[in-house]
């Protein structure tokens, strides 16, 4: 352009300092949640019935032999803390996805009811088919990826999200539980652990099986959602603005939709649908970073420490042990009921 | 001088559904120019700015820039010349002034590159054309309706576009800051020859501050030229079916439309619906 007025160069580089500023505080914010993320789940290879100090956990995890914690570190703890991460940072990421793309907070994947839809589809394939592995989750992705279709379908006439989505989501969300609920029914031989994991999650027993797929999913997933960090930022003033940026909305939006429902279907395959950690990932991280950019990386670690310390407190904190699911859910539901009160007051426009 | 861009609508028919709101029509916008869209309510003005920005797509015609269809241009070239300020953009909840202007750079980044100087550059003089260096930390919805209206062009302005569409930029704005706002596009229009097209509700507003008037009704262009030849009495008779006179502006010189209703007046209607002068 031309004729442009030049800006005098002490409010360029006002503008310039208070930028550095943001990121230098939003790299702390992630720097300290990483370090956290990494020694809760050093603490969760240490601690159980038997105490094995560092050493011994690093020497397992270095593939040498350790009488005892060879068997309880590297076979019972190691991919139950694995599969604890990589949920964490699957749902973590998938939820604020979803809820930067939609702007409302209580769009996460699991209160409308895409994380029960895979949950439902995961447990019919396991009791009523008999499969294993990842058949399972092809079936977890499939109905997830069908529930997300179907709310795009109903909801999406302008890309605002209003009170109908929730409602139709909610919705959807009690019917995957319904059909949770009544296939475990049916099969009477399941033990309550087992069952509680396709009702809330849980990571217990936890295998290299069963935490693969969802790792592989979290590395090749996760780079294609923070690849659109940028037009999710757009996306966020609206589509008419994000589209007067540039940004081609539809595209994005299918994108980010298949990416973060993948994701949320692997890590639901593995570990059942781990309540609320969608849901409350992102606004635990906005409160940290503050309006200081994406908040895509920081939820991610956040829903990984969430599912950490939630997995520690259920096994050890409390009387006796609960699914991390449990844990999650006792947090998540006071934070809904928070919200749903909110928006009521707010006028009833979600 | 920016570069000479030529925006216009040829043939143009835009439908929601089975309803058409913009029917075969033609419209030229002048380069270098403030344009305002006027016209009674839901005739399509809204419309026609979505659709020259190429958020709708048309349903006949096309919209063209430079003699490319803008619906066939790659949507960060597009965004690189031509900007948009929808009606009620959305601020995300506590958003900063500085980050959300900064957003407006985006046409002008790849996907991965590092911010630069010159993004800086735009981002400050965005902020001190429009009167917001002072506010660049603060939350944007703590803002008054006025301020956020000015962070909003603010926004348009960092993506430095030649041409600026603005859907209503001042429909929840009081009087003052009405005014503020639009003197601000005048600035722009005159300092750096930015070609404005807005919406407007307000018909004295839009014939004081545009230099080329357009008024729709039933989907076609009216009238259109300047506000002397487009503000009359026969054409707001036409275009909104309402009785007035137009007296000129003695702070302006533009056109001034005065609405007869049918209470409060000092003549009876007809007599000043027929030119009787105003006591």
């Amino acid at each position: 352009m031309t004729a442009v007025v030049t800006p005098p160069p002490s409010s360029v580089d006002a503008v310039a300092r208070y930028r550095v500023r943001r990121a230098a505080r939003r790299r702390l914010v992630i720097t300290v949640l990483a370090v956290l993320v990494v020694v809760v789940f050093a603490a969760s290879l240490m601690i159980g019935r038997t105490f094995y100090p560092p050493g011994d956990v690093i020497r397992v995890v270095l593939g040498q032999e350790v009488p005892g914690a060879t068997f309880t570190v590297g076979r019972l703890r190691l991919p139950r803390a694995v599969l604890a991460v990589v949920a964490g940072l699957s749902f973590g990421l998938a939820g604020v996805t979803f809820q930067t793309m939609l702007r409302n907070a209580l769009a996460s994947p699991d209160v409308i009811g895409i994380t029960s839809g895979a949950g439902a589809a995961a447990v019919f394939a396991i009791v009523f088919l008999g499969w294993s592995g990842t058949a399972v989750s092809v079936t977890a992705i499939l109905a997830a990826l069908g529930v997300a279709l179907v709310m795009y379908g109903l909801a999406f006439t302008d890309g605002v999200v209003g009170t109908r989505l929730i409602l139709i989501g909610i919705g959807i969300a009690a019917m995957g539980r319904s059909v949770t609920s009544y296939v475990l029914s049916e099969a009477g031989a399941w033990d309550f652990a087992e069952a509680l994991r396709w009702l809330t999650g849980s990571l217990n027993g936890s295998t290299w099986e069963a935490t693969v797929p969802a790792l592989v999913a979290l590395v090749v997933l996760a780079p294609v959602l923070l690849a659109l960090t940028r037009q999710l930022s757009a996306l966020q003033l609206g589509d008419d603005t994000a589209s007067a940026l540039g940004i081609r909305v539809d595209r994005t939006r299918v994108l980010a939709i298949v990416a973060a429902v993948g994701l949320l279907a692997f890590a639901t395959a593995a570990c059942g649908p781990i309540a609320f950690v969608s849901f409350l990932a992102g606004p635990i991280a906005a409160r940290i970073v503050g309006p200081n950019g994406s908040l895509l990386v920081p939820a991610a670690l956040v829903g990984a420490l969430l599912v950490l310390v939630a997995d520690l407190v259920g096994q050890f904190a409390l009387g006796s042990r609960f699914p991390v699911g449990v844990v999650t859910g006792v947090l998540g539901a006071p934070y809904l009921i928070y919200l749903i009160v909110r928006t009521n007051r707010a006028g009833g426009s979600l | 001088m920016s570069a000479t861009h030529r925006l216009a609508a040829e043939g143009l028919t835009l439908a929601y559904g089975e309803r058409a709101v913009i029917e075969d029509l033609d419209l030229a916008v002048p380069h270098g120019r403030i344009t305002a869209i006027v016209g009674a309510n839901a005739c399509g003005k809204s419309t026609l700015l979505r659709s020259m920005s190429r958020l709708l797509a048309p349903r006949g015609g096309q919209v063209v820039l430079d003699g490319r269809s803008v619906h066939r241009l790659p949507a960060k070239e597009l965004a690189r010349t031509l900007g948009l300020l929808p009606q009620s953009p959305i601020a995300p909840e506590g958003i900063t002034v500085a980050d959300l202007v900064g957003r407006g750079r985006h046409p002008h980044q790849g996907m991965f590159s590092r911010w630069k100087r010159e993004d800086d550059v735009a981002v400050a003089a965005a902020l001190e054309a429009t009167q917001t260096t002072e506010l660049a930390e603060r939350a944007v919805d703590e803002l008054s309706g006025g301020q956020r209206q000015r962070v909003w062009i603010a926004m348009a302005l960092a993506q430095q576009t030649d041409v600026l569409l603005l859907d209503e930029p001042t429909t929840f704005l009081d009087v003052s800051h009405q005014i503020e706002v639009l003197d601000l596009l005048t600035d722009l229009n005159r300092t750096r020859g930015t070609t404005v097209v807005m919406v407007l509700h307000d018909l004295n507003m839009a014939a004081r501050y545009a230099d080329h008037l357009v008024a729709l009704a039933g989907g076609r262009v009216h009238a259109a030229g300047a506000p002397d030849h487009v503000l009359t009495e026969e054409t707001v008779r036409a275009v909104f079916g309402l009785e007035c006179r137009v007296v000129v502006d003695p702070t302006s010189g533009r056109p001034l439309m005065l609405p007869i209703g049918r209470h409060h007046m000092t003549a009876p209607a007809e007599a000043l619906a027929a030119g009787e002068p105003i006591s």
